[in-house]
């Protein structure tokens, strides 16, 4: 990326995202179930990394060489699904199939039914491990793929999510690149109230060996930046601390629990939609 | 009958668990981020000193459960029966082998749950359950089945227990004055042709699809397998030498669940008795869909049901 494109690509992903938010939203609302909350947080860091960075083939999604992301946090599925479309992966007709029977757009990813989903997420805490797994073949076998493993700030509550951090650092996976979406928000309540002794999430990645950057995700420049960073050198593997708003881009989502797992409404839903066209 | 409210039966153990938690102080409650959906928060909202929230660690909360059974506490563990069959060692180690009281309950069972998908359906954990030694394994029909339950694992059994209960809404099948006895199966309809074994969710639908086949002149007797564990065997026994077939049917995997136990206890049996034909998920992986199409899909509504009994009889 040449220095004068950085502010074209910022532009282009502000205005994508602006779209992908009321495409999110939209979904979710005709499956009158899912996600909007964790969806809305993660949107910005996926779309970013999937138009900017990744090595992928949409038309090969197989291709043994591609760089993986797996969404751990499976629950936001709506925001991986706007990028897959986007990215050319399927028809972006499909996309209100969403929940349905018989759709590939499963509730949360599953490789089975989408094969750029790298595998099935939804019970939260699983991710990172496979994940790492992926990264471990690409040692084994000398490629220079890398893989990207998003989780939520309630997920990394789960003890896998530790051993699998434990490991990372043994095997020096270089390759692999965690992000926690941190939104501060869960079901039960926010964090703060549900689990407050997460914190220092920084230091606790760094006590386990692995590099630790934070970052404003939704800033589109730091997380470009963090991008970068994370194919920087040295032998540890990488986690973004990414600090979100769960809901993130309608005044009424924004919040740590109320739309976690409520779909918006049709009244709701069309003044989102017109807070989402206002918007700069 | 029909002015009662279908309700959850998730619902049901909330509201009995928050009016137990009243008069039994040894009562406390875990949950691990879902108290909304398990309806723990009814406990929480009035007896928060007795709710433990344990984040999203489900195994972690399960060892703390034991701890607490161990030191005369009564806990109650709730998460998604998924997420409880996916943490089967901690059970079967620290709860079921230490013979700790805790009382683990899975919601959201089966396919019912619809459009979440395969990752959140619990459909293998009642075969995980009742394969430990010891443990009870539980699964109401209905809303005052599920206060009886939770009223005797509070009171009186003091083993390792497991309650298995529905997200979605389901119909009152018990009679005005009824009484749950532990550990008996309960015959809802007589029938001298068929004999249908359901438990949880698609109890109800059983009943609707044996009043559709009486249309057709078939005598179908319907019973509510609740208690898989301990097993009724000889009420299973009793229905077997009365009807030729005997079909089970149940929101989980077919492998393993409450009609494998049914059908365990029958291939024992010496003398006429009835065939079994299991009926459930038949060992295929759930997915996406509203609970109405999922349960059109497997067959687990009256129509799905009286098909199976009808396509079984013709065999
Ligand atoms: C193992 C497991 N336990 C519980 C759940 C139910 N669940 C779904 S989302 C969620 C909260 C997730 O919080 P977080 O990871 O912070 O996601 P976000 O706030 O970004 O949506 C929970 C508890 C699950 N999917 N998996």
């Amino acid at each position: 990326m040449s220095a004068t494109s950085r502010t074209e690509t910022v532009a282009m992903l502000t205005k994508l995202t602006r779209e992908m938010r009321a495409t999110i939203l939209e979904m979710i609302t005709q499956a009158a179930s899912g996600h909007p909350g964790g969806s809305l947080s993660a949107i910005d860091f996926i779309a970013a990394l999937f138009t900017t960075r990744l090595k992928h083939d949409p038309k090969n999604p197989s291709w043994v060489d591609r760089d993986r992301f797996i969404l751990s946090k499976g629950h936001a599925v709506p925001a991986l699904y706007v990028t897959l479309a986007h990215q050319g992966y399927f028809d972006a007709k499909l996309l209100p199939t969403l929940r349905q029977l018989g759709s590939p757009l499963q509730g949360h990813p599953v490789n089975r039914f989408m094969t750029a989903c790298e595998a099935p997420t939804g019970s939260l805490g699983q991710g990172l491990s496979v994940a790492q797994g992926i990264a471990l073949a690409g040692k084994l076998d000398g490629k220079s793929y890398k893989t990207f493993c998003l989780m939520g700030d309630g997920e990394i509550q789960e003890g896998q999510v530790w051993e699998a951090a434990m490991s990372a650092a043994k095997f020096k996976l270089d390759n692999l690149v965690a992000i926690v979406d941190w939104n501060g928000g869960q079901i039960d309540g926010s964090i703060t109230e549900v689990m407050p002794s997460l914190e220092p999430v920084v230091a606790k990645f760094e006590a386990f060996g692995w590099d630790v950057k934070e970052i404003d995700g939704h800033d589109f420049n730091a997380i470009l930046d963090a991008i970068a960073w994370a194919d920087g050198a040295g032998d540890k593997p990488k986690c973004i601390v990414s600090r979100t708003v769960k809901g993130k881009g309608v005044s009424f989502v924004e919040h740590p629990t109320k739309y976690h797992g409520a779909a918006l409404s049709k009244d709701e839903l069309a003044k989102a939609l017109a807070e989402l066209k206002e918007a700069k | 009958m029909s002015t009662i409210k279908p309700i959850a039966t998730r619902q049901a153990f909330g509201e009995a668990l928050a009016a137990i938690g009243a008069t039994h102080p040894e009562v406390v409650v875990l949950d691990a981020d879902l108290s909304k959906s398990t309806k723990s928060e009814l406990f929480a909202k009035k007896f928060p000193e007795r709710f433990i929230q344990m984040g999203i660690a489900e195994q972690n909360m399960l060892g703390v459960a034991a701890g607490l059974g161990l030191s005369g506490k009564i806990p109650f563990a709730c998460s998604f029966a998924c997420f409880i069959a996916g943490r089967f060692e901690t059970i079967k180690i620290s709860v079921a082998y230490a013979g700790s009281p805790v009382r683990i309950v899975g919601t959201h069972a089966g396919v019912g749950i619809g459009e979440d998908g395969y990752s959140q359906m619990g459909l293998e954990d009642i075969g995980l359950m009742r394969v430990l030694p010891e443990m009870v394994v539980l699964q109401p029909a209905d809303d005052v089945e599920t206060a009886a339950m939770v009223r005797w694992l509070v009171e009186e059994s003091k083993a390792p227990a497991y309650l298995r209960l529905t997200r979605q809404n389901v119909r009152r099948v018990h009679a005005e004055g009824w009484t749950w006895t532990p550990g008996k199966m309960d015959v809802l309809r007589e029938g001298t042709d068929v004999a249908i074994i359901a438990s949880g969710g698609p109890v109800m639908n059983a009943l609707d699809a044996a009043e559709e086949l009486a249309k057709s002149g078939l005598s179908v007797a319907v019973a509510n397998l609740s208690s898989i564990k301990p097993l009724d065997a000889a009420g299973i026994e009793a229905l077997s030498r009365k009807v030729k077939l005997i079909v089970t049917v149940e929101d989980h995997n077919v492998l393993t669940g409450a009609g494998s136990a049914v059908a365990e206890v029958v291939a024992s049996l010496k003398g006429a008795h009835a065939r079994v034909h299991r009926h459930g998920v038949m060992d295929t992986f759930g997915e996406s869909g509203t609970p109405e199409s999922l349960y059109d899909k497997h067959r687990l509504d009256a129509k799905g049901i009286a098909a199976v009994v009808r396509e079984q009889l013709a065999d």
